[in-house]
């Protein structure tokens, strides 16, 4: 077995190549195969291909839109607005929502809430692990939208794109481990079982970092809902593309309609609703840069947990429970012991 | 009926009532669950299937009420009753037709002879909120005009108050307007909510005369939930062991396929006994169920799956 | 037609799905090694009919092993990002979902369990497992066992037939997450499960020498455990074997983890929601024909009920279905093997001789195989033989308590210490009794219910170290 492929960091990255996998090993199994695919495609194929795949063929572009309830609807304002690269050429429009479009997304948010905290916590890490299977296998499309959104080199931006693919791993890994580590019994005095527990608060609106499209949105939101909770997620007003783009990988990975929103558009424009809306229970600021302050006040009139920005988030550290415990509740249980 | 408890029953006091209803043992609802759950994964195939299929459809109340119905309406469901599957006259037959107690009359004129009961529900289903009297006049009209079976609705809100005597007493009245007609009982289990609740409401219905206890109307989601008919089958098997006197089950309402009324004949099978797989002890209340029962049928026999295009509509 | 109305088909589950192969070597360092000339034949319990023959690893096998698992360890394991550990056993995770069916009917095949218990609790657990352990690969420094905690190195594990692929996960699972390196040895009756999981590896491309798995029968499982080169031993099976294995690795530095019998008690309360209990006392001693070291094989019920729990459990005993393994519909299968059988005919025996009633329903056994009825002893002392010993067989004892305190003595009257059942619709009385219950795991209301996140294991005579959450990896961290 060529042993020292083992060693190489990004081992699932490396797609397989069939030979390496066999060589020197006992035959995997006798299970049955399916025919192999023919060795070369025919020459006839590649001619009728020339004949009639022009060869400067028009892309079919794609309309970026919003996320909303496990569907994907324009703005209902009818709006939309130019999204450039990082070196100012045009990459697409995208949608400008509004007020009421947060209100609709609030509105889903709630309605997914019961269904997904009361999913298995085991359940939950699947759904979260799939989003990582589905976003690797769609890499190449979102290494484009990181170079062109940030202009990184191509290098960085694979970097980029793993370590947001194992951030979902990451965080799959943590929802069945969360109450292990958060709760636990009490050894209060007096004939009392006392257990705590944490459980998800509810909706959280998460305005995503303007900066690290991919990578920088995925820390946010996954620990959002690997706890428990559904979120309205206000996407990089700068580079909103790949956030759309992920919204597609969610909504094709058994993750349930509503439970992760994102809506495009002016971040002044939306943060504002939401930070007021009495039916958001948490607030992530991350991306609200200096209007923070002025949010977390809007907040307080409905006392919601609020993340508060941090000067400059490292995306590539360890992030622990960091974001995970801001967005939950701890409720403990008393009962009497006795005959 | 002469049985004791029925005696003890009727004489006695909401307290007492209270007291009897409270002293059964509970029903941990996680373990219900989860037994109901084991059983539904029985794997019925082959001859198997064949007997439990052409079962079911004798077990069939086949059921219209809506407050569209016409005489039409019935007797085209009477018709459909008899001969289930125009193309196969080796289908049997339904149990019985079950109509609103204002078109009994019509039921019992197009099923006469066939041997196919006519149900009607009855004590202003399916929310029971009327009199009494209402109630009674209601039920005895339908005997009138001919109904075999009386579908009843229990005070979900009487009994949800404590008020078991009432709920009690009103059974026993409109048992003695049944006459002979057989009367079911129906708990609406979606609105009792916990399964302690079917249980008690289950020995409540028994113990004041009923023949047959029956889920629910149809209109309350859930209805006839797997869990929930398990519960009753345990209480008519428990009721049977103490009494000598055989209760039937009808779970009504939800119960759409095949495989829905398999899961329904293994929990018979394997918790109330073989005594109750009979039509005299076990119905299905159900409508679109006779069709998906009939397709299957026709699978088994031909091995091709069939289209909903060569089944009637009712 | 008035009898047998609704007689229940054949219906199997198709063996098409698996591909057993005549022999088998061993999986060492990432391959399998030509067949060794010492061999044991495994056959199924249902039928006696020989599957495979399976490799007897000496104790030259274990040293290579043991060498392979070091520098696996050295080179690869130990070194790697905890990330990319977890990755692996994420894998190894969906793997076993996707040939879920296969490891389920080769596991009733090879075990004689029935294939409803393999395909709806041994195989998603199995999966479970590897999944809620890959998540700690990269998180151990929450694990509360100080800021970062070092694997031990190499496991040297052992395990029992009785879910064969199940405690594979619970030995496996915990110990690569903690950055150790393994070898395993699966119980002789019981090896194909191990050696299908070892295609596993090889289809993660897990790094070779990570896993390795010896087959073998007591004397292999002697050698790996004497080895000087682990550095932990781990262990699943009988308490005779453990106290032999805690005496062989005195003195030594390795670290030890048993889970060993049990003669756990399931109590039941007068005022116990009286269906579910029965059927928690039917889960609890004829789940896996009672090849279970947790079983409720001792029934403590309250004399007030006693009469009536009995008559029900009965009746419901009398509907279970013993038979084909493979059969969906089938509740009891076979005995693991014929040395099994002997010793829970033997033990039944005994109970008789002792003057307990003994009952079983009717039933009609197999011609070939291992077959043991489901039985009940009624009458039962604390003095009886069939109320001391495990039996690890169909075989419950039913004994009667008047108060609770009577209950509790009753139910810790005994060297072990596993597992322990409590029914009662009454909170506070439930939390009474567990606290005064010796054992590793309490029951109520339920029985028999494993979860990847739950710890697991004994007091007492019953092992010590606990396997499954958070506690399991203490076993295979050094804080």
């Amino acid at each position: 077995m060529a042993k020292s492929r083992k060693n190489e960091g990004n081992e699932s990255v490396a797609k397989d190549d069939g030979a390496a996998r066999g060589e020197g090993v006992v035959a995997v199994t006798a299970r049955p195969k399916v025919p192999a695919a023919p060795k070369r495609p025919s020459a006839d194929l590649a001619r009728r291909a020339a004949a009639h795949v022009p060869a400067g063929r028009l892309a079919v572009r794609k309309t970026y839109k919003l996320y909303v309830n496990g569907a994907f609807p324009r703005s209902e304002s009818g709006r939309s607005y130019p999204v450039t690269s990082a070196d100012g050429t045009h990459l697409a429009n995208a949608a400008l929502a509004s007020r009421k479009d947060a209100r609709d997304a609030v509105q889903a948010a709630r309605k997914a809430f019961g269904g997904w905290s009361q999913r298995t916590a085991y359940n939950r890490g699947q759904i979260l692990y799939r989003v990582a299977e589905v976003l690797e296998g769609r890499r190449a499309q979102f290494v484009q939208e990181v170079v062109d959104a940030d202009g990184v080199d191509r290098s960085l931006a694979e970097s980029l794109v793993s370590a947001a693919i194992d951030r979902w791993v990451y965080y799959a890994g943590w929802t069945d481990k969360i109450a292990q580590v958060a709760g636990g019994s009490n050894p209060v005095s007096g004939p009392y079982y006392n257990h705590s527990a944490p459980e998800p608060t509810g909706v959280v609106a998460v305005v995503a970092p303007q900066s690290g499209p991919l990578l920088g949105l995925v820390s946010v939101v996954a620990p959002v809902i690997a706890g428990g909770n559904t979120a309205v997620v206000v996407a990089s007003e700068r580079a909103p593309l790949a956030a759309v783009s992920l919204a597609e990988v969610l909504a094709t990975s058994d993750l349930p309609g509503g439970v992760v929103n994102i809506l495009t558009g002016r971040t002044a424009e939306l943060a504002p609703p939401l930070a007021a809306h009495a039916d958001v229970n948490a607030l992530d600021l991350t991306g609200a840069n200096d209007m923070a302050a002025g949010l977390e006040e809007a907040a307080a009139a409905t006392l919601k947990r609020v993340v508060r920005p941090e000067p400059a988030p490292d995306w590539f550290a360890d992030p622990g429970l960091s974001r995970v415990t801001p967005f939950l509740e701890t409720k403990t249980v008393w009962h009497p012991i006795g005959i | 009926m002469p049985d004791t408890a029925l005696a003890a029953a009727t004489t006695a006091s909401n307290t007492s009532l209270r007291s009897f209803l409270h002293g059964l043992p509970g029903v941990d609802e996680v373990g219900a669950r989860a037994r109901a759950a084991d059983l539904s994964t029985r794997s019925i195939k082959t001859s198997a299937k064949a007997q439990a299929i052409d079962l079911a459809i004798r077990m069939v109340d086949l059921t219209t009420l809506e407050g569209a119905d016409t005489p039409g309406k019935v007797r085209a469901l009477a018709g459909k009753a008899v001969h289930p599957d125009p193309a196969d006259p080796s289908a049997p037959r339904v149990a019985a037709v079950c109509v609103y107690s204002d078109l009994v009359a019509v039921a019992v004129e197009a099923l006469a002879g066939s041997g196919v009961g006519v149900a009607s529900v009855a004590t202003a289903f399916p929310s029971g909120r009327a009199p009494l009297e209402a109630k009674l006049v209601d039920t005895r009209r339908a005997v009138a005009d001919g109904a075999s079976e009386i579908d009843m609705v229990i005070d979900r809100g009487a009994f949800l108050a404590g008020d078991y005597l009432k709920v009690h007493e009103e059974i026993v009245a409109v048992k003695e307007a049944c006459g002979s007609a057989h009367l079911k009982v129906i708990l609406e289990t979606g609105e009792l909510a916990t399964y302690d609740n079917v249980r008690r409401a289950s020995w409540l219905a028994m113990r004041a005369g009923a023949d047959f206890i029956k889920t629910s109307t149809g209109k309350v989601s859930p209805a006839a939930t797997l869990p929930v008919t398990l519960v009753m089958l345990e209480a008519v098997r428990d009721f049977r062991a103490e009494t000598g006197r055989q209760i039937g089950v009808k779970p009504a309402g939800g119960i759409r396929t095949t495989k829905d009324a398999i899961k329904n004949l293994v929990l018979v099978n394997e918790v109330a006994g073989e005594d109750w797989l009979d039509p005299e002890w076990f119905r299905l209340g159900a409508s679109s169920l006779l069709n998906d029962l009939l397709m299957q049928r026709t699978k088994l026999t031909t091995g091709v799956y069939p289209g909903p295009d060569y089944y009637t509509l009712d | 037609m008035a009898d047998k109305i609704f007689e229940y088909a054949p219906a199997p589950e198709s063996r098409a799905v698996v591909s057993i192969r005549p022999e088998y070597g061993l999986f060492i360092d990432g391959e399998f090694t030509e067949p060794t000339d010492a061999r044991i034949t495994t056959v199924n319990p249902a039928d006696e009919e020989e599957l495979a023959t399976v490799s007897v690893a000496d104790e030259a096998d274990v040293d290579r092993a043991i060498t392979a698992a070091r520098r696996a360890f050295e080179t690869v394991w130990g070194p790697m990002a905890p990330a990319e550990r977890g990755k692996y056993l994420f894998r190894i995770s969906r793997i076993i979902q996707e040939r879920a069916r296969e490891l389920a009917v080769l596991e009733s095949l090879d075990n004689g369990k029935p294939i409803k218990e393999t395909r709806d609790v041994d195989i998603p657990l199995v999966a479970a497992h590897f999944f809620y352990y890959a998540g700690w690969a990269d998180k151990l420094a929450h694990a509360g066992l100080g800021p970062s905690p070092r694997p031990l190195g190499v496991a040297a594990q052992v395990i029992p037939w009785n879910f064969p692929l199940l405690m594979l996960a619970w030995k496996i699972a915990p110990a690569l997450a903690a950055g150790n390196t393994v070898v395993l040895k699966p119980a002789e009756t019981t090896p194909l499960t191990a050696l299908l999981f070892a295609e596993i590896c090889q289809e993660a491309e897990l790094p070779p020498g990570v896993v390795n798995i010896l087959t073998g029968a007591g004397g292999t499982g002697r050698a790996l455990v004497a080895h000087p080169g682990s550095d932990k031993v781990a262990f699943t099976g009988s308490t005779e074997v453990g106290r032999e294995i805690a005496r062989a690795v005195a003195g030594t530095d390795k670290r030890v983890t048993l889970e060993l019998g049990g003669k756990g008690a399931n109590i039941v309360y007068d005022d116990a929601a009286i269906d579910q209990a029965v059927e928690g006392i039917v889960t609890g001693i004829f789940f896996n024909q009672g090849h279970v070291c947790c079983a409720g094989s001792r029934l403590l019920v309250q004399e007030s009920v006693a009469e009536e729990v009995l008559e029900r459990l009965k009746a419901r005993v009398s509907r279970l279905r013993l038979g084909d393994p493979l059969d969906k519909n089938t509740d009891i299968g076979a005995i693991n093997s014929a040395a099994q059988l002997a010793r829970v005919r033997e033990l039944a025996q005994v109970g008789e001789e002792e003057g307990n009633e003994r009952w079983s329903p009717a039933c009609e056994l197999p011609d070939r195989g291992f077959w043991f009825a489901p039985t009940v002893f009624t009458g039962v002392t604390q003095a009886n033989r069939v109320a001391r010993e495990e039996i690890f067989g169909p075989v419950l004892s039913v004994l009667t308590f008047r108060t609770p305190e009577e209950a509790v003595e009753k139910a810790n009257n005994t060297p072990y210490g596993l597992s322990a059942g409590v029914w009662t619709e009454k909170g506070s009385r439930m939390l009474w009794t567990a606290n005064r219950l010796r054992a590793g795991v309490v029951w109520s209301n339920t029985f028999n219910k494993f979860d990847p996140a739950s710890p697991f294991g004994g007091y007492k005579e019953s092992g010590y170290g606990r396997e499954g959450g958070r506690h399991g990896l203490e076993a295979y961290l050094n804080g």
